[in-house]
């Protein structure tokens, strides 16, 4: 499989399935009332940020979006971190200031999630500059929707990172909208990744529903960035199960779209790969399964008795 | 007269332009999609189905692109009602706000004008700090546009329309918990808000303040959700004998200073209450201009009670802290009067 061990191929399924089962655990507690805001959730699109980052160092980078928490656990965030600061707990990655939208751990390479559309990516640009100009070969991964790639962020971005051959990937998670808009009508290519010829970087298009196929492109971009090649820009194609945000209700889109999607279910895919190869079976599924409920619910009882953050840390941070 | 929510009233607003003027045209995100959202709080709702995809203009995430496209159609004759979701996102076209659509008529000595509107929610709703910043005062700083902040359904009404027919580019300024949205996209901690609104044609002049309370104790000045929160704190003060005066200016640029003023010299006591960053901030600006036109009249010092100098932080425990609330309006205002 690639050069991938079973042991590989059992965590990347073991972080998808946290990635589903966390958001879906998350969004019952927001029902319940108990997680303030709003949340941008992350089902459906699981195989891009484990296929992705499952290829980057410990030491390696990325930049997130409104839709950080897949890219989060996936880098490797501890969910404690992640749930309390969903909570609003003093606890959380973010010492409760940056909230759903903004989730980041310098310690881990996730710099706080930026909620602007498209604002990641030149910033991305200047993590890279920095491994470059240090000859660190470390490497930077830049995540972001479709809808981004329609701001002047992203344009000038891909200039940027083309010309001075910087160290970093452009990971697009084509869900087809951004909020209610599809992407068909804000948009004249059927491919987002043909962008990439106008800056004379690779673009490459692929199935997002499918943790290989992101594994093993991924590798090659990562490469390339690492041996000073320059960046590449990798166009998933995925979907998002929930509304835009947890007010959406999403009636923009059909039931048959949405079943299509769910049928090619990229953890129920994967699974059934396993299976086949004989790595997994439903005895182990289930033993795996548990695990993650386990560190779901241990980190969720982190978060509620966590305490709430005293009043004068609003103050603090400001500068440096 | 009818009851509005804000959403509705701005709602109506839109419609009646549209349907007196076949120049107003509204260009933003998801505002016209079937099956959306009608803008991220509702308020363009209806409105393609009535005016058409041609009239009602879907936009890719391009706020650059937003501004720009409405000024070049402004500077033709169309009146542009353009939107940013988030005022936050103001930032991201902020060369077209600031060195376009405030200087193109001046620099040309005056052989264009720029008839646009550009609405953005302000405020903070417990989304963090980038959804979450005050914005109004800011643009007071770039002369060329006006600024307008209404408080209720009827003064968003008229001053809506006032401002589509203004032939400046104006800057709309809505508050987040005062639009009354219902269903999916109400906002929690949202002030429950339905004003009686003319059905027929009117408009408020920019640049006229209202009193909303009348007072002989302190003048409170106070816009959007601060007003409402100011008007709390008086209506406990009464209960003891306080007697508040409370102004919404309305409009920020341009200012009614006369009503500020007036006031003062009735009341001898102002205090600023604003949501904006406290430091280079609106509220400085009345303090100011208090203190140039009526300092004699002063028989205690001026206060600003703003939100503190930091981003919005996301804990709502900590963003309720930052934000003036009733509470701090009603101690702030009986230190003042001793
Ligand atoms: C500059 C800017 N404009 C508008 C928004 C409001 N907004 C937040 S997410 C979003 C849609 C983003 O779509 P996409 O980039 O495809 O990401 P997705 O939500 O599909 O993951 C919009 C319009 C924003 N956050 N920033
Ligand atoms: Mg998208």
């Amino acid at each position: 499989m690639m050069g991938l061990g079973k042991e590989k191929l059992l965590l990347l399924y073991k972080q998808m399935l946290s990635i589903r089962l966390f958001e879906d655990r998350i969004y019952q507690l927001f029902l319940q009332g108990m997680i303030p805001s709003t949340l941008h959730q992350y089902q459906g699109e699981e195989a891009i940020a484990v296929g992705v980052c499952a290829v980057l160092n410990e030491d390696d980078f990325i930049t997130s979006t409104h839709r950080p928490h897949g890219h989060a656990i996936a880098k490797g965030i501890p969910m404690e971190k992640i749930a309390a600061e969903l909570f609003g707990k003093v606890t959380g990655c973010c010492r409760a200031k940056g909230g759903s939208m903004h989730i980041g751990d310098y310690s881990v390479g996730m710099l706080p999630a930026i909620a602007i559309v498209g604002s990641g990516i030149p910033i991305a640009n200047g993590v890279a500059l920095a491994f470059k100009l240090r000859r660190t070969k470390q490497v930077v991964v830049s995540f972001f929707g479709d809808g981004a790639t329609n701001n002047g962020s992203f344009h000038e971005a891909l200039n940027m990172g083309a010309i001075y051959n910087l160290p970093v990937v452009y990971v697009c998670e084509n869900n087809f909208y951004g909020a209610s808009t599809h992407i068909s009508k804000v948009m004249k290519l059927e491919n987002i990744a043909d962008r990439a010829s106008a800056y004379g970087i690779p673009g490459v298009v692929i199935d997002g529903m499918d943790v290989l196929e992101v594994y093993k492109v991924a590798t090659e971009a990562v490469s390339r960035a690492r041996d000073g090649k320059g960046p590449t820009l990798i166009e998933c194609k995925t979907y998002r199960y929930s509304g835009h945000s947890r007010s959406d209700p999403a009636n923009y889109r059909s039931k048959e779209e949405l079943e299509f999607w769910k049928s090619r279910d990229p953890i129920v895919l994967f699974k059934k790969r396993l299976f086949e190869l004989n790595i997994l079976d439903e005895e182990a599924d289930k033993q795996i399964k548990s695990e993650v409920e386990r560190e779901i619910e241990k980190a969720i009882n982190f978060a509620i008795e966590s305490p709430s953050p005293p009043l004068e840390i609003a103050l603090e941070d400001v500068y440096a | 007269m009818h009851k509005l929510t804000m959403a509705e009233a701005i709602r109506e607003a839109l419609r009646e332009e549209m349907r007196r003027d076949p120049n107003v045209i509204l260009i933003g995100e998801d505002i016209g999609i079937p099956g959306g959202w009608g803008g991220p709080f509702t308020v363009t709702q209806g409105l393609a189905e009535e005016f058409g995809n041609e009239r009602v203009i879907d936009t890719p995430i391009s706020e650059t692109g937003i501004v720009g496209i409405a000024i070049g159609a402004a500077i033709m004759g169309l009146r542009p009602v353009a939107e940013v979701q988030y005022c936050d996102f103001l930032f991201c076209a902020m060369d077209q706000i600031a060195n376009q659509a405030a200087k193109l008529r001046y620099m040309s000595g005056g052989q264009i004008k720029i008839p646009l509107v550009l609405r953005a929610p302000t405020g903070a709703t417990g989304r963090g700090a980038q959804h979450a910043q005050s914005l109004e005062g800011l643009f007071t700083s770039i002369p060329g546009l006006k600024v307008v902040a209404p408080s209720t359904p009827y003064d968003a009404k008229g001053l809506l329309k006032s401002s589509i027919r203004d032939d400046n580019p104006v800057l709309f300024f809505e508050h987040k918990l005062l639009y009354g949205s219902k269903g999916a996209r109400k906002e929690r901690g949202g002030v429950e808000l339905f004003g009686e609104v003319p059905e027929e044609d009117y408009a408020i002049p920019l640049g006229v303040a209202d009193i909303k309370k009348k007072g002989k104790d302190i003048t409170v000045v106070a816009k959007l959700l601060m007003l409402h929160r100011a008007l709390e704190a008086a209506e406990e003060l009464e209960k003891d004998g306080i007697s508040v005066e409370v102004i919404d200016p309305r409009t920020l640029i341009p200012l009614d200073k006369e009503t500020i003023i007036k006031s003062v010299k009735k009341t001898n006591r102002i205090l600023i209450v604003d949501e904006c960053p406290k430091t280079g901030g609106w509220a400085a600006e009345i303090s100011s201009t208090v203190v140039e036109e009526a300092m004699d009249y002063l028989d205690a010092p001026i206060k600003r009670l703003c939100t503190y100098d930091v981003p919005i932080p996301f804990s709502p425990v900590l963003e309720n802290y930052v934000i003036p609330t009733k509470e701090r309006i009603i101690q702030t205002i009986r230190e003042m009067l001793g």
